[in-house]
């Protein structure tokens, strides 16, 4: 007899599994359909910033579906916390971008002030502060570091133990969690729904939704939907639990709960190589230590390198198919970020009427818009 | 030889770079040297020998009996090395080695990069962990880390000292403590009864086998000298006052039986050290027999990296003559190569090499069968670290599992087991095994820990001190 | 404790390496690590662990562990198998996590 759901999710990363538990949370049976542990799972990689300052350059809906995510975070961590028991440290005291240089920080300020002259940008607040005011609040910088954007919204989480608390919640919310279920194919059942197969498995569930990451490509057009994804590679370096020494994230540079001093993020067009290259990692050290000269001498216990999920603009996709209903599409990069807005709002939406009209901006007819000349 | 004292003497490339400078990496130094060869030798210790000839050139104890003759044939492979054209590096620990074979190492903090042409890894064996309650003690320590001491500083415990586990090297430091004159007050013999049945079967060719001889005197002096209790099921290690006072044991369904004790020496074998291989992007398989992960490798010790060779105990355990053996095929392979020598040459030259390994390997197989740690010894106990480095319980492990967790890495991102400073070397299996356990597979198929470099901590300063090419800085700065 | 054997205790060891230990003056032998050092004092252990505080001392001796983390000359976090005692080092218990900059 074929296992049968009212809902599959595909992918059981932090898309996934927010999406997931949100739809289990609305009392529907969903299964997550996972790949095995060597897998492609940005979601093990991440940087871990909920974060707002520098986003949505050519798309002002992003900024602003940013910072709703953003707003219902708090609440988001609580439920978490109730549910799961697992405190996934939130917090959000807002962040930085540090610049090493006065060109630097003027190329970092236009950019901003750009970003907020968008026609229809929601105003962001943000502050460019000099060397001598960001000495207050990090006493520790270096002498080339010029000064830094501040935006009080952004914030950071321990995404690993938000990777952990999303799994426990949908496990706790009756789902099914199916790894080792690599999707090799999907079809449409003739009285609706759809039938998931992989090698000898097979499941069937009423509605499917997309969140493999980068798979998405793969998976899109068996049920009508569009994604045209690509990795774009992040390395970043860890080092030992220190003592609490970075009161605020850094987009680059951040201190855990835990206490290691996390540094980050390349993006290198890299395929789906997960290597991670002696250079790029030195490049990352140095700037790090340039910010910081006293981390020079703290260790790097380990490096790590993860895929992103990036489409042509970098923005978000999600679409409801109009060739097979029943089948949605999520993709994102900023996983973290987003994961509040995927569990209280997507899922909401998918369980309820559908996409509404305030995720039409994340449709993919965007990219087929012939570009104006 | 040539001893480098500083990072500035280095070359930016070698024909060889052998990292590990044990039985194996010094004979496949010296061998590929023998042929010409600029090779450069590379071990985080001190002085050369390894585990097995720990302080060989320098050791205190000048009594030969106590660390026994074994221990001192190290003498004779030091001796080659020094005689040799070899460059040899002490002191400097290996934390990178790529498919391009750059080296990333290091020295007092100071960090270089070196290239090879051949690299040969020989980095040697690890001791099992041992994950049963209380091993993470003050007080506590593996029998290869009390043999270290000895071998290096001349020191023996004081007061009660129980050795616990299984496996040729427990015997053996017991051995060298009766000979020392400091017989420990027991040893808790963990060797699962069914053993001997399924070892039964590689007597015969154990027999004939070099190890036999000394094997069965080492065993009659230990057995003289010293409380053996065999049969033990269970251990767990009582504190009081932050460190070990005393040992809990479960022999069959008896009741648990307790012993004071101020040291206990824990051993349950060796597992091949895998993280620079795996680093490196050379393929693991799993061994069922020895109940680990080994790098894949052909008759001459290739990895499935190019370039990339991985000899002695490092590439599977065999012992100290072995390590030797393969050791050497991994220099004259290493000169056939890089053009010093015809295959045919080569391979002559191999033959009487692999005559004198399969004369050993006859005996293995039995060592191997009857020191085969129990399951209920390889599996934590609920209330033990699994891991060590971030405090993880065997009971983490197992409510985790139950979330369907497929393999190692996803554990590692929900609990942190592996992430910590020894980068699994000693959680590594214990996590492989108890996700098989609970998913009721074997862990092959569960897989082990993704691991890269650094495959040792190093300061940040010294990776920002590699080279590295401006479009390298152009991913990482973009504005 | 540990103990050294009558044999490896020779004349010109016994002239043995001045240290300081949390402050206070302490002495080991040539050849010694400073781990094997503070073992032969009695130190069995050499750090409270960065997440629960529990005392750890030297496991594996070979570098590997990371549970013999001590302070030297000022750096933490420092390997003390795998470091060799010189005159005059300054070695101070690892209490929890290591601080930037020290
Ligand atoms: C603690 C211990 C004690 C043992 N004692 C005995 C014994 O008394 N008798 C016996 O028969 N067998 C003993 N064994 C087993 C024995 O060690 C092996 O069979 C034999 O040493 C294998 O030789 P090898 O050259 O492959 O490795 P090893 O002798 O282990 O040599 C490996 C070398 O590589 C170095 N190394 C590893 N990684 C790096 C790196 N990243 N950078 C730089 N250097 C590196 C190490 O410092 C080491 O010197 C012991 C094993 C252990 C773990
Ligand atoms: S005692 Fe294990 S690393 Fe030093």
């Amino acid at each position: 007899m074929v296992e049968t759901y009212d809902v599959a999710v595909l992918g059981g990363g932090l898309v996934g599994t927010a999406i997931g538990l949100g739809l289990a949370g609305q009392g529907l049976r969903t299964a997550i359909l996972d790949e095995g542990d060597v897998a492609h799972r940005a979601s093990r990689g991440n940087f871990a910033l909920v974060w707002v300052q520098s986003k949505g350059m050519g798309m002002p809906r992003y900024s602003s579906w940013t910072r709703e995510s953003v707003r219902l975070w708090p609440d988001y961590a609580a439920s978490l916390r109730e549910e799961s028991g697992i405190d996934v440290s939130l917090h959000q005291p807002g962040g930085f971008t540090l610049a090493l240089s006065e060109g630097e920080l003027e190329r970092r300020a236009a950019n901003m002030a750009r970003l907020n002259a968008q026609p229809g940008f929601e105003h962001l607040d943000y502050e460019v502060w000099d060397r001598s005011q960001l000495r207050q609040v990090f006493p520790e910088i270096g002498p080339e570091v010029a000064g830094a954007i501040f935006c009080r919204l952004d914030g950071h989480v321990n995404s690993l133990r938000l990777f952990r608390a999303q799994h426990v919640v949908f496990a706790r919310r009756g789902g099914a969690y199916l790894p080792n279920f690599q999707v090799q194919e999907i079809s449409r059942l003739p009285g609706g729904g759809f039938r998931i197969l992989s090698g000898e498995r097979c499941i069937e569930a009423g509605q499917v939704v997309l969140a493999a990451g980068i798979g998405n490509a793969r998976l899109a057009p068996m049920v009508g939907l569009d994604a045209p994804v690509r990795p774009l590679r992040g390395q970043a370096l860890v080092t030992e639990k220190v003592a609490p020494f970075l009161s605020h994230p850094i987009v680059t540079l951040r201190q855990t709960d835990e206490g290691g001093v996390m540094m980050g993020d390349s993006q290198e067009e890299a395929g789906f190589d997960e290597a991670t290259g002696l250079g790029i990692l030195g490049a990352m050290a140095d700037r790090a230590a340039r910010m910081f000269p006293k981390l020079g001498q703290v260790n790097i216990v380990r490096t790590w390198s993860a895929l992103r999920v990036m489409t042509k603009d970098g923005f978000p996709i999600y679409q409801h198919s109009e060739a097979a209903p029943g089948a949605f599409l999520t993709t994102c990069h900023s996983g973290v970020t987003l994961a509040a807005a995927h569990a209280l709002a997507v899922a909401p939406m998918i369980a309820g009427e559908g996409l509404t009209d305030a995720l039409d901006a994340f449709h993919p007819r965007r990219f087929h818009v012939p570009a104006a000349s | 030889m040539t001893r480098l004292d500083q990072l500035n003497d280095l070359k930016p490339i070698y024909d060889v770079v052998v990292v590990g400078a044990g039985p194996a990496g010094m004979a496949a130094a010296t061998e590929a040297s023998a042929h010409g060869l600029e090779v450069l030798l590379v071990d985080e210790a001190a002085s050369p020998g390894g585990q097995i000839f720990r302080a060989i050139t320098e050791t205190p104890l000048h009594d030969r009996r106590v660390l026994g003759e074994d221990y001192w044939k190290g003498r004779a492979a030091a001796e080659t090395l020094l005689a040799s054209g070899v460059h040899y590096l002490p002191g400097a620990t290996v934390w990178h080695l790529d498919p391009v074979l750059q080296f990333g190492l290091s020295v007092e903090g100071r960090a270089a990069a070196v290239t090879a042409r051949r690299a040969v890894l020989a980095t040697g064996a690890l001791e099992r962990p041992f994950p049963v309650k209380g091993w993470t003690l003050p007080g506590v320590m593996s029998a290869g880390a009390a043999q270290t001491l000895l071998k290096a500083s001349g020191l023996v415990p004081q007061g009660r000292v129980v050795l616990a586990g299984t496996g040729p090297l427990l015997w053996l430091l017991a051995s060298q403590y009766v000979a020392a004159g400091h017989p420990p007050a027991a040893i808790l013999d963990t060797t699962a009864t069914g053993n001997w049945r399924r070892a039964v079967g590689a007597l015969p060719a154990f027999l004939r086998s070099p190890y036999v001889a000394k094997g069965l005197r080492l065993l009659l002096r230990v057995r003289r000298a010293v409380r053996v209790v065999s049969g033990v099921i269970e251990l767990s290690i009582e504190a009081g006052d932050g460190s070990a006072t005393e040992i809990a044991f479960r022999r069959g369904d008896r009741p648990m039986e307790r012993m004071a004790a101020d040291h206990v020496l824990l051993h349950q074998g060796v597992t091949p050290n895998v993280n620079l291989a795996s680093a490196a992007g050379c393929a693991l398989e799993w061994n069922e027999t020895q109940a680990c992960f080994r790098p894949r490798t052909d008759a001459w010790g290739r990895s499935s990296v190019a370039g990339i060779a991985i000899t002695g105990d490092g590439s599977g355990i065999g012992g100290a003559e072995i390590a030797a053996l393969r050791g050497q095929l991994a220099g004259i392979d290493a000169a056939c190569e890089l053009g010093r020598m015809a295959p045919e040459v080569r391979d002559g030259l191999a033959a009487s090499v692999r005559a004198r390994i399969a004369a050993y390997d006859r005996g293995r197989h039995f060592l191997d069968l009857l020191y085969r740690p129990a399951d209920h010894f390889r599996l934590p106990h609920d209330e033990a670290l699994a891991c060590r480095c971030e405090e993880v319980t065997g009971r983490h492990l197992r409510e985790v599992a139950a979330l369907g967790v497929p393999g190692p890495n996803q554990m590692k991102s929900m609990l942190r087991c592996g992430m910590g400073p020894c980068q699994g070397r000693l959680c590594g299996l214990t996590v492989a095994e108890v996700i098989a356990a609970e998913r009721g597979v074997s862990p092959a198929e569960v897989g082990y820990y993704r691991l890269r470099s650094p495959v040792k901590p190093v300061t940040l300063a010294e990776i920002a001190s590699m080279p590295r090419e401006e479009r390298d800085e152009k991913a990482v700065l973009r504005v | 404790m540990f103990q050294r054997l009558p044999d490896a205790d020779d004349a010109a060891r016994r002239t043995g390496i001045r240290f300081t230990l949390d402050g206070l003056p302490a002495q080991g032998f040539a050849g010694d690590t400073v781990a094997a050092a503070l073992l032969a004092l009695g130190r069995d252990t050499c750090r409270q662990t960065a997440i629960s505080g529990s005392p750890r001392g030297p496991y594996c001796m070979m570098g590997v562990c990371f549970d013999c983390l001590v302070v030297i000359d000022g750096v933490g976090n420092r390997q003390g198998c795998l470091v060799r005692l010189r005159e005059g080092m300054v070695v101070e218990t690892q209490a929890g996590k290591r601080e930037v900059g020290r």
